[in-house]
């Protein structure tokens, strides 16, 4: 794909998602969501960052690494620790960035 | 005399203080969304996208999960409504993130609604979130602003409304929402620029899932948050290999499930002050 239908297609995808996140934004009040489902929202956090962390550790490019060795799965848990103790994104950041490194050079990849 | 008056009652926090507030909170942030734009940057070149296209695709879509896999997609030839369908699936996501922040954001104007949804991303959304509840916490209010308002009596309403006018949360919003922009474009140009001198190695794509456990770690606050994360992720991790995302649409619905289920004998109860959990919850 290239010229017009590239950019057409990009335009698409920029008003879909544009569409997406003003959904709410602008509906709430006019539609009510029932009260179950509003106190769920606050799950939404947890359950979308894990989706996304849990296959990037874990299926990484595809394939299924659940090994202890695997150094994305230690530097994770080094950086989650991190987290939890100091509750500092960019520490959390260097030391997973730093343990992957290091766990790379002795285990390989 | 009257005009130095009105300023000490001024609110403590104004709008300048929220928006550098907002951009000091997503600050650390940027540290691993910058090396991510780099990689986007650089695979969407690799990808046989034009240049102009690529830089265009951070601000128009403006989503970078997304333009990872459209990135693929463009490459492999896929056609435009397989596109606008995955964008539609992988964004699905930024649904519930707008259904979470809607009710904080009902008072203000349109053009605000207008402008901070284009901003909505999953960067600015945590620490936005964060923000607002713990506002709450400090207001002495709860989750539900809605039903809260309308069961109190109608001056203490009126003092809600005069609230929520000196209410500057926005620019809170606005101020993490333009720092993760600029550096979205910015770290685009650097990949588009160094194109495929970054070597995979340095595996700098990892940056983004240290970023997601350092906003995620935080929000797990009790058992059913707990929950909702191990579900989800686990389910996600079943759901990788499906098409179009499918797996992390899924992996999210069901982790919010979950959590909503652990969570029932809670809602219930709260009205009636703390119960303690049945002694197989603790």
């Amino acid at each position: 794909m290239s010229g017009t239908p590239l950019w057409l297609t990009m335009l698409g995808m920029g008003a879909i998602t544009y569409g997406i996140r003003l959904s709410f934004i602008l509906l709430w009040g006019k539609i009510t969501l029932p009260p179950t489902l509003q106190r769920s929202l606050r799950f939404v956090p947890p359950a979308v960052l894990s989706a996304i962390i849990f296959p990037e550790i874990l299926r990484h490019g595809g394939a299924w690494n659940v090994s202890p060795l695997n150094p994305r799965l230690l530097a994770g848990i080094i950086a989650a620790l991190v987290a939890w103790r100091t509750r500092n994104t960019m520490l959390t950041i260097l030391v997973g960035m730093a343990a992957l490194w290091g766990l790379q050079a002795l285990i390989g990849r | 005399m009257v005009r130095a008056t009105v300023k000490s009652n001024m609110p403590t926090t104004t709008a300048r203080t929220e928006f550098l507030a907002g951009i000091r909170a997503e600050l650390p942030i940027l540290l691993g969304v910058a090396p991510f734009g780099m990689i986007y940057g650089a695979l969407a070149i690799g990808a046989g996208l034009p240049r102009s296209a690529a830089q265009a695709m951070s601000s128009i879509v403006f989503a970078g999960s997304l333009q990872f896999v459209a990135t693929q997609l463009f490459a492999t030839g896929a056609p435009g409504l397989v596109l606008l369908l995955t964008t539609f699936i992988v964004n699905l996501r930024h649904m519930l993130y707008s259904a979470s922040l809607a009710p904080y954001m009902q008072k203000l104007p349109a053009r605000w609604k207008w402008l901070l949804a284009y901003l909505l991303t999953d960067e600015a959304y945590a620490p936005t979130i964060l923000h607002y509840r713990q506002g709450e916490v400090n207001h002495g209010g709860t989750e539900n602003t809605e039903i809260e308002d309308s069961l109190r009596p109608p001056r203490l309403r009126g003092e809600i409304l005069d609230d929520a006018s000196s209410d500057k949360r926005h620019w809170f919003f606005l101020g993490a929402g333009v720092a993760l922009w600029s550096i979205w474009q910015v770290s685009t140009a650097v990949g588009i620029f160094l194109g495929a001198q970054v070597p995979p190695s340095w595996a700098l794509d990892f940056t983004l899932a240290l970023t997601f456990i350092a906003l995620l770690v935080p929000v797990l606050t009790d058992r059913p948050s707990v929950a909702a994360a191990l579900s989800a992720g686990i389910i996600a991790l079943v759901g990788a290999g499906w098409p179009y995302k499918l797996g992390l649409v899924t992996a999210a619905l069901v982790g919010i499930a979950v959590g909503a289920w652990l969570d029932r004998g809670r809602l219930q109860s709260s009205e009636q002050e703390q119960i303690p959990l049945p002694a197989e919850e603790v």
